[in-house]
C-alpha cells in the first residue's frame, strides 16, 4: 500500500475564481455585495427598492441567481439597469465561476454597485466566495427569530442584517430586539437595518449606508 | 444540498493527483471535516459514493477526520474549544468575539493506493 499526499482545500477552484472576480471588482473600482436569505426573505422586493432609491446618483448592475426561470431578472430590469440571468439548474448556490461569466456579459466600466441575488437558501451559498466585498443576508420577521442560531454559518459569514417585513409585526410572535440577539450571539459585528421594502420603510437608511460604503472606497 | 459539489471537488483533486492508469488502485480518499465547515460529513461521504460509482475511482471510498472547532476570545485572550452549537461565546468571560482559528477546514489529506496488480 502506498499513500498520495494532497494536502488541499476541497473548495480551492471556487476560491480561486473568486479572488480573480475579486480583483476585477477591485480593479473596475465597483462595490460587490452578495445578497443571501432563504426563499421569498423579500431579496427581490429589496433589490427593486434599492435601485428605485440609488439609480439617479449610482450606476447599479445587477446578477440575478435562480434555480429555475427568469422572473427575477425581468423583475429588475423594468429598472432600466443592466441584469443578467443565472439559472442553475436544480443547483443550490451560485458559484465563482458562475458569476465570472455572468459579469462578462455587463460593461464593469459603467458600474459602481453590483448586486448579486443568490439562490434563495440560508444553507450553501454561505460555503461559496463569489468575491464580493460583503455578503448581506436578509431575514423576514416572518421566519422567526430562532433562524441566526438555526443557521449559524450564514450569519457568521455575512457583514449586513437586514430584517425585513418589519410591517408585518404585528401579526407574527417574532420580535425585532430577539432577533438582533440571536444574530449578535453568532456574530457581534453585524451591521443591521430593519426594513419593509414594499412601503419603502427603512429603505433610505440602507441606502444612505450604502452610500457612503461606496464613497469610502470600500476596498 | 452543496455537499454534492463539496464531493465533486474531491474527486477533481483526487483526479488531479493520481493518474487515471491508477485509478483502480485507489482504496480510501482521507478528508478533513471541520465542525464549523458547514456541511455534513455524512452527506458528503453519501455524494461521494455516488459520484464516483461508474467512474475508475469506483472501488475508493472516503475516510472522513472530524475536526473539533477552537477559538481565541477577542476580550480575555483565552484560547477555547466551541461548541458546535450556538451561541459561540467564549466559556471564561461570556463574550461574542470569537476568531474561529479551527474548525472551517475542509481539506483532501491524501489518497491510499493499493499495490499495483504484480508490483512488488
Amino acid at each position: 500500500m502506498s499513500v498520495v499526499t494532497i494536502e488541499r482545500k476541497v473548495l480551492e477552484k471556487n476560491d480561486s475564481l473568486a479572488a480573480a472576480n475579486r480583483d476585477r471588482f477591485t480593479r473596475n473600482g465597483l462595490l460587490a455585495l452578495n445578497i443571501v436569505s432563504s426563499p421569498g426573505a423579500g431579496k427581490t422586493t429589496l433589490l427593486e427598492a434599492t435601485i428605485e432609491h440609488l439609480k439617479s446618483r449610482v450606476r447599479i448592475g445587477v446578477v440575478e441567481g435562480d434555480v429555475q426561470t427568469d422572473i427575477d431578472a425581468q423583475r429588475v430590469a423594468r429598472y432600466g439597469v443592466p441584469v443578467v440571468q443565472i439559472v442553475t439548474n436544480g443547483g443550490c448556490h451560485l458559484e465563482a465561476g458562475l458569476v465570472a461569466q455572468a459579469v462578462d456579459r455587463l460593461d464593469l466600466d459603467a458600474i459602481d454597485l453590483l448586486l448579486i441575488e443568490n439562490v434563495g437558501n440560508l444553507v450553501c451559498p454561505a460555503n461559496f466566495d463569489l468575491g464580493e466585498a460583503m455578503k448581506v443576508v436578509v431575514l423576514s420577521i416572518t421566519e422567526g427569530a430562532d433562524k441566526p442560531l438555526k443557521y449559524p454559518a450564514m450569519f457568521r459569514h455575512a457583514s449586513v442584517l437586514i430584517i425585513n417585513k418589519v410591517d408585518l409585526l404585528p401579526y407574527v410572535n417574532a420580535g425585532i430586539d430577539e432577533i438582533e440577539e440571536y444574530a449578535r450571539q453568532i456574530n457581534p459585528r453585524l451591521v443591521i437595518f430593519k426594513t419593509a421594502a414594499t412601503t419603502r420603510l427603512g429603505i433610505e437608511e440602507w441606502c444612505n449606508w450604502l452610500t457612503s460604503r461606496l464613497t469610502a472606497g470600500h476596498a | 444540498m452543496h455537499e454534492a459539489s463539496v464531493a465533486a471537488g474531491i474527486l477533481d483533486l483526487v483526479r488531479q493527483h493520481v493518474p487515471a492508469a491508477d485509478a483502480l488502485r485507489v482504496r480510501a480518499v482521507r478528508v478533513r471535516i471541520g465542525d464549523m465547515a458547514g456541511v455534513v460529513p455524512d452527506s458528503v461521504g453519501f455524494c461521494f459514493d455516488a459520484i464516483v460509482a461508474g467512474t475508475e475511482y469506483g472501488s475508493a471510498f472516503l475516510e472522513i477526520d472530524r475536526i473539533p472547532a477552537h477559538g481565541v476570545c477577542g476580550d480575555c485572550g483565552r484560547a477555547a474549544m466551541i461548541d458546535s452549537l450556538p451561541p459561540f461565546a467564549c466559556r471564561s468571560c461570556g463574550s461574542p468575539f470569537i476568531t474561529v482559528t479551527a474548525g472551517d477546514d475542509l481539506t483532501v489529506v491524501d489518497v491510499e493506493l493499493d499495490e499495483a496488480p504484480g508490483g512488488p
